[in-house]
């Protein structure tokens, strides 16, 4: 019985220090001094500016436009890699994965580097679209090691007899193997959605002029004294993936669901 | 034979992809890091590393992102246990509560750290009316620590879930029934038997934790200098790419090694790092 | 887990569709690089509207984190505000343009002589900058910390504060710090003289809370340290915030600096980048910035046009220069930038 209770005091202990800044940052948006040192009094009036504030609005665009794009691109690059790495010899095998940890273990800093010096060399003006190859690159790891558990469950035989019954290859694709293969995918685009709205550091190295994601936009505004319009759509964007789990998870779900985070 | 020509047809893209934005850009960085400023081939700049001010940021990288992987451990593995045992159902929404915080931007989280620690903050305020002494953590090495296992802690958590959520229960209960008590069973069993889950957590860790500059800059009050921070000035502030890729390659050599150690422990070669 | 995914593919897409924006710029654009926090945003508006060219604005924190974008070349800027030693910097790195006077007349008639004449030390043929601000670098205090009058760097060397102390994070603005307070030129290329401040910077980091740029106005606001060193800009706004606090120049001499509008030899609207700084330099607009962002502005136009005598005649916004031991930073060359730039590292890596 104590265990228990020792368990349960564990897992507050860890949310509280996961959600303190959390609730600090929800905190601020509602404090009416436009410097984090100071409570000011209680207002509403950041999320009301926050609407009017084009910059913000433009990086939170630019934001999830990246991130949609860049986890669409790189779910379908990937997934057709899964399928062809599945179907090469061990070794080819060995070293395709090894390419694909790379973006993975190498440092972000080092990353985010080497993809600039590229850029520079290869003449391109740095933009929305360097931002957006640099997301590619980096999510499609993600996509590939969460599609490839998946591909190794799946049973050949059931994808040969499809073509032996007269389906096309991609008739049989997507009729057969991608049902099978779909937690995979759709956890690796989660992933790679949820990666590529929290980068900083890539898209520090490959953004251009006047184009910013949060990311960047808060990291310049560091220093100087965050906006606390900053604080309110963070809070905003927050509560809104709260109430988007809550929905989601008042339906009754597969028990296998918990594999595919 | 076609069917599988086809197959590996499909990832065109991918090769492509990789060789332009993975294998290409990482050839700059060795072009760079292994030439001077006028183009002639050098080894100053990786040897450098080996300056005083270069190799202590080097080492307090090292040292801070051992202590930060091992605090994580410590914290992640009892947790990982505990999320196991609430059963599949409860625990995948226990799961995604330690998910959640990444969708708040990280730099903003990390900078709330520094509103709570800070001298005069929201921490210290809660221990003044407690009558407790004052923490004065902020911009020192323990401050950056703190912000190292705040963010990197689901990166060692998940990959301990995943193994342990893949135990056989019947494994453990044998060890039981043949007397194993226990510390026994969990030294014997699950602990060898999450490995793999260990090791990728601690490269999930460790890697981004020697590298960073974002933490040790927003924590630290630019008065710590790790490696990462080096490196990020030499090419957003000094302006010598050459001294910055040369670095960077030492820290590559870093890199490799993890790759190794995984792909030792890994031996399927699917990557249990979700 | 499909309807989970749907949920959520339909939240993005329709926060896509609400935050996208249909800003048309049929006047092309114009993309400018300045400091943080250093113009009124309703003045970007206005110049939108009346001359129908978009403004693309990005910011920087220091002379040297801009530099290495705009010398790049990836990213290409129309107008940036680099401060006197980087001006004399680029032009001798031939990353400036010649700006066409004629396009900004604004310019020559507002702007006051002395200023003129002061950017000869950097541009000596005023061709290539505009002067937009000007100020000095001093200690900002907390009057309710410190006890004694304070009208030295010394203070920063004192251990009653150690912890209570905002260093600039800016390797010439630190060591200008240190070079002028054991009496040195702070563009000093000197060996000995540059390992003396260096020393003393290191034997001052204990003391230090923190090296900081822009954050040091939030720290001072709140109390969080007892000293720190900041332009002079920013003292009027922070003391609106915070009456405790007070500016001083100290008695061994600060640097005096203008920050000046360019334009990159790059920049791919050159005629825009023009109109950009003929507005800025129009009285009414320098007025607004001036209100807005508190640094003293070389527009003799605009300063007439201050109501608050108390501001017009203030000591830090518009001080009399000839009671300092002033001096202005100039473009050491690469090897002095290297020398520079290696010290820092010694002492950021000290511990």
């Amino acid at each position: 019985m104590t265990g228990k209770i020792l368990r349960k005091i564990y897992i507050a202990l860890i949310v509280i220090f996961m959600y303190a800044p959390i609730v600090t940052l929800v905190v601020l948006s509602f404090n009416s001094s436009k410097s984090r040192a100071k409570w000011g009094g209680f207002t509403f009036k950041w999320y009301i500016n926050l609407f009017d504030n084009a910059s913000i609005m433009a990086a939170l665009r630019n934001t999830l436009l990246i991130a949609l794009l860049s986890a669409i691109i790189s779910t379908v690059i990937g997934t057709a890699a899964c399928l062809a790495i599945n179907a090469m010899k061990k070794k080819g095998r060995t070293i395709w994965m090894g390419i694909t940890n790379i973006p993975m273990l190498n440092a972000e800093i080092v990353t985010g580097i080497s993809l600039m010096l590229i850029f520079i060399i290869l003449g391109v003006k740095f933009g929305f679209m360097t931002i957006l190859v640099a997301h590619i690159t980096f999510n499609i790891p993600y996509v590939i090691l969460s599609v490839m558990p998946r591909m190794k469950t799946l049973n050949p035989s059931t994808y040969e007899a499809a073509l032996d019954l007269g389906a096309s290859n991609s008739y049989a694709f997507f009729k057969v193997v991608l049902p099978d293969i779909m937690p995979g995918v759709i956890s690796g685009f989660l992933m790679a959605f949820t990666m590529s709205i929290d980068d900083f550091v890539i898209t520090h190295f490959t953004k251009g002029a006047g184009v910013d994601t949060l990311s960047t936009k808060i990291y310049s505004e560091v220093r100087k004294g965050i906006k606390p319009e900053i604080y309110a759509l963070s809070t905003i964007i927050f509560i809104t993936i709260l109430v988007l789990l809550f929905l989601v998870n008042r339906t009754p779900k597969k028990v296998d669901e918990a594999k595919t985070v | 034979m076609s069917k599988n020509k086809t197959k590996l047809m499909l990832g065109l893209p991918y090769y492509f992809w990789s060789a332009a934005f993975v294998i290409l850009p990482l050839f700059m960085v060795v072009y760079y890091g292994i030439t001077d400023k006028n183009g002639a081939l050098t080894f100053n700049n990786i040897a450098s590393i080996a300056k005083p001010e270069h190799i202590k940021s080097l080492w307090l990288a090292i040292e801070l992102s051992i202590v930060s992987t091992v605090i994580c451990f410590l914290m992640a593995y009892p947790l990982a246990m505990i999320l196991v045992k609430y059963g599949k159902g409860r625990s995948s929404v226990l799961v995604m509560l330690f998910i959640l915080p990444m969708w708040m931007n990280f730099l903003l989280r990390t900078m709330a750290w520094q509103t709570l620690l800070e001298n005069n903050g929201v921490i210290n305020a809660i221990l003044k009316f407690l009558r407790l002494p004052l923490i004065h953590i902020i911009n020192t090495p323990g401050a950056i620590v703190f912000g190292m296992v705040y963010n990197f802690l689901p990166f060692m958590v998940l990959p301990l879930y995943n193994s342990l959520a893949k135990i056989d229960e019947n494994v453990i209960n044998a060890a039981r029934d043949l007397g194993a008590n226990n510390v026994q069973t969990f030294f014997k069993i699950t602990l060898p038997l999450t490995i793999p889950g260990i090791m990728s957590g601690i490269t999930m860790v460790f890697v981004p934790a020697l590298t960073t500059f974002v933490i040790s800059n927003l924590l630290g009050g630019a008065k710590i200098l790790l490696i990462g921070n080096v490196i990020e000035q030499e090419f957003s502030q000094t302006n010598n790419w050459h001294l910055g890729s040369g670095l960077s390659l030492v820290l590559m050599i870093f890199i490799v090694i993890s790759m190794i150690i995984s792909a030792i422990f890994d031996k399927d070669g699917e990557g249990s790092l979700l | 887990m499909k309807k989970k995914f749907m949920i959520f593919l339909v939240a993005a897409v329709s926060v896509l569709a609400l935050t996208a924006c249909g800003k048309s710029n049929e006047g092309g654009t114009v993309a400018v690089y300045n400091w943080g926090e250093y113009i009124d945003p309703e003045t970007l508006e206005m110049f939108e509207e009346e001359t129908g060219i978009r403004v693309i604005y990005d910011e920087y924190e220091t002379n040297e984190l801009m530099y290495p974008k705009v010398a790049a070349g990836a990213t290409k800027y129309d107008v940036i505000c680099p401060s006197d030693y980087m001006v004399e910097k680029m032009i001798k790195e031939d990353l400036l343009r010649e700006i066409d006077f004629n396009n900004v007349p604004n310019a020559k008639t507002n702007i006051g002589a002395q200023y003129w004449e002061q950017s000869r030390q950097f541009d000596p043929e005023n061709k290539y900058s505009v002067p937009y601000c000007w100020g000095t670098v001093g200690i900002l205090y907390n009057k309710t910390m410190v006890d004694e009058p304070v009208d030295s760097w010394n203070i920063l060397w004192d251990e009653k504060y150690s912890g209570q102390i905002l260093m600039q994070d800016s390797v010439r603005d630190i060591f200008m710090v240190a070079l002028r307070k054991n009496g040195y030129s702070m563009n000093s290329l000197n060996e000995e003289e540059l390992n003396v401040a260096k020393n003393d910077l290191i034997a001052q980091k204990p003391l230090v809370q923190a090296y900081v740029i822009d954050e040091v106005r939030d720290k001072m606001i709140g109390n969080e340290a007892a000293l720190g060193v900041i332009y002079s800009g920013e003292a009027i706004f922070t003391q609106r915030e915070n009456p405790d606090l007070e500016y001083v120049i100290p008695k061994e001499g600060t640097n005096v600096w203008i920050d000046n509008w360019v334009i990159p030899k790059n920049a791919e609207n050159p005629e825009n980048a023009e109109k950009f700084i003929d507005f800025m330099c129009r009285p009414d607009i320098a007025l607004m910035n001036f209100d807005y962002i508190t640094y003293s502005t070389p527009n003799d136009a605009a300063k007439e046009l201050i109501e608050d005598d108390d501001i017009r005649n203030s000591n830090i916004a518009f001080p009399d220069l000839s009671k300092y031991q002033l001096e202005t930073f100039s473009y050491l060359g690469p090897d002095g930038d290297e020398l520079y730039n290696n010290l820092y590292k010694e002492i950021k890596s000290a511990e």
